[in-house]
């Protein structure tokens, strides 16, 4: 059965680009206004899982959640379940390692905005948050978009995190990525070859329609004004 | 006591440093800030939006303190109640003419506020606009807009950083004076950055003249124009006489306007009677000792030599003809006709070099 496994990894790439959204645009936000000398440490964290191997940032997470240290121990005192090997603690994984693909496009895009504008809303009495949220965020669709398709992309194509941070248990941590590997090991190579097929088709499906999307956004919205 | 705004800042950057200290009668409703790109003009506008923040100095209007570098206070743009006009205009791209006149009016009764968004519409001529993206609107509108904008929640001073720069040579005189009509309604003080002399002549109440992140000049725009106190400022206003005066008649191409009790004759460039600014540079005066000879000059002026300044291989004469009128001749000149002060000479000036500004 393959549905469980593609329905199982949608509905992580949805939780978690839904929760990206949500941590990212302040982040990014706050990274486009901040004078703050040592921004560039935090960039460089948040760009951290770009190149490290999944193995090693999924090494750390697992380590970290784990129930002998301070994040894990507290989790299982507030929610009573462990984070390894469940699915929210595949969440928080994914979170992590989707990150600069949500937050960098945000970025670049918050950045894009031409600063006059949030000039004449401050001159027009508009607050800094509020510039942000009425004149930045409308100007930066494109980038938002981008941003949210590239962390699901990302977080439904992710193995390496997957295998050390959730295991394999099916309905729960078995995603997509997992199953095929799985079905290879098992020289179920029908089986593997139908997921395959499937997650390339539903990709193509997904960013075609929102590249799509955003083009014809993009040309009656012309960037330079 | 008047109401003035108090500037005295000094900004620094990596490679040039920018200054201004003087004090505006807030009373006085065009001022201008002139001179050449690059002079510090928009960095002291901006210092003044509180966009920029200067590194030392205070400013303060009408005894509210905006920026102190001891203290240190600043407040921010959004508490200054000013109006900032941009270069560019920058208007919201994704909300419609009506959406950014009435962006973030806040504090009033909603009612109230659409009557002043209604308001604003008629008196900048933008009725059958108001649901139009800002981006399809043309050069002109979008000026009217962004004025709009800005005077919509009345602010204490209006700030204009070269509204004319981004349109044509036609449109930018007809807006001109469109602009003066429609401001002076508003009874605003109004700082106009601009590096354009017809627009300071035309608009231009008081002039403080700006070049490399220092004031050169400032004072009356006659004064600053007729009596540039360094060489400098004379190169930068490019005209040494000028004078406010009355278009009283129009025949033959030509136009007739009158400078304290002397008529002076000169190009008729389409203004519509009534006062105008008249612009005649030094060089362009010749002078005569006797009289008598045809001239093809149109204005024959008698004077008293007041003053003799020498310039490098040029000598400025200033002639007291009814107004002291500044001319430009060489030395060579000089000594053949021996000019001396109180010598009584004749000044021919064509109608072509007699530049006329509707004031």
């Amino acid at each position: 059965m393959i549905t469980e496994p593609l329905i199982l990894s949608i509905k992580l790439a949805a939780v978690v680009s839904a929760l990206l959204f949500l941590i990212g645009v302040p982040l990014a936000g706050w990274l486009s206004i901040t004078r703050l000398r040592w921004k560039f440490l935090i960039e460089a964290v948040v760009a951290l899982p770009i190149v490290l191997p999944p193995t090693v940032l999924g090494y750390y997470i697992l380590v970290s959640i784990s129930p002998d240290s301070i994040l894990g121990s507290m989790y299982l005192d507030v929610f009573g379940s462990a984070l390894p090997f469940s699915f929210e603690g595949l969440v928080f994984a994914s979170i992590l390692y989707s990150l600069p693909f949500a937050v960098q496009p945000f970025l670049a895009s918050f950045e894009s905005v031409d600063p006059r504008l949030s000039e004449a809303a401050w001159t027009l009495g508009a607050s800094r948050l509020k510039t942000f949220l009425t004149i930045v965020i409308p100007s930066s669709v494109q980038g938002l978009i981008t941003g949210g398709v590239l962390s699901f992309a990302h977080t439904l194509g992710e193995f390496g995190v997957v295998l050390l941070v959730g295991g394999n248990i099916p309905g729960s941590t078995r995603v997509v990525s997992i199953s095929i590997y799985d079905n290879v090991q098992a020289l179920e190579y029908e089986q593997a070859g139908q997921t395959a097929l499937t997650l390339l088709v539903f990709s193509f499906l997904v960013l075609s329609v929102v590249y799509a999307t955003n083009r014809r956004v993009w040309a009656i919205w012309p960037k330079h004004f | 006591m008047a109401k003035t705004l108090l500037i005295d800042i000094e900004k620094i950057f990596p490679d040039r440093r920018v200054s201004m200290r003087t004090e505006l009668d807030l009373a006085t409703s065009w001022t201008v800030l002139f001179g050449p790109s690059g002079a510090g003009k928009t960095t002291i506008l901006r210092c003044l939006a509180g966009l920029e923040k200067p590194d030392y100095g205070e400013i303060r209007y009408d005894g509210e303190t905006w920026f102190s570098s001891n203290g240190p206070s600043f407040v921010p743009p959004q508490k200054r109640r000013i109006g900032f006009f941009f270069q560019d205009y920058a208007l919201f791209p994704h909300l419609s003419v009506r959406g950014n006149i009435r962006y973030n009016l806040t504090g009033t009764p909603a009612s109230d506020k659409e009557a002043r968004v209604e308001e604003m519409i008629e008196t900048f001529g933008l009725s059958g606009l108001e649901e139009r993206n800002v981006r399809t609107l043309s050069g002109g509108e979008k000026q009217k807009v962004a004025l709009a904008r800005t005077l919509c929640r009345r602010p204490r001073l209006l700030l204009l950083d070269e509204p004319f720069a981004a349109l044509d040579t036609p449109s930018r005189i007809r807006f001109r004076k469109e602009l003066r009509a429609l401001l002076d309604g508003f009874d605003i003080p109004i700082i106009l950055v601009t590096h354009d002399r017809t627009e300071a002549l035309s608009l231009g109440d008081r002039m403080i003249v700006m070049d490399r992140g220092m004031v050169l000049q400032a004072g009356p725009i006659t004064e600053v124009f007729s009596k540039p106190n360094q060489k400098t400022t004379a190169g930068i206003v490019g005209m040494e006489n000028v004078f406010p005066g009355t278009l009283t008649e129009k025949r033959d191409g030509l136009a007739l306007v009158k400078v304290k009790d002397v008529l002076l004759e000169a190009v008729d460039i389409g203004l519509t009677p009534g006062q105008v600014m008249v612009g005649i540079r030094a060089e362009d005066i010749i002078l005569e000792t006797s009289e008598g000879a045809r001239s093809s000059a149109r204005n024959r002026l008698h004077g008293t030599i007041k003053a003799v300044m020498p310039e490098e291989s040029l000598v400025r004469l200033t002639i007291d003809c009814g107004f002291p009128i500044d001319a430009l001749i060489t030395r060579e000149s000089r000594e053949e006709m021996g000019l001396e002060v109180l010598t009584e000479v004749t000044l021919s000036v064509k109608a072509t070099v007699i530049h006329l500004f509707p004031h």
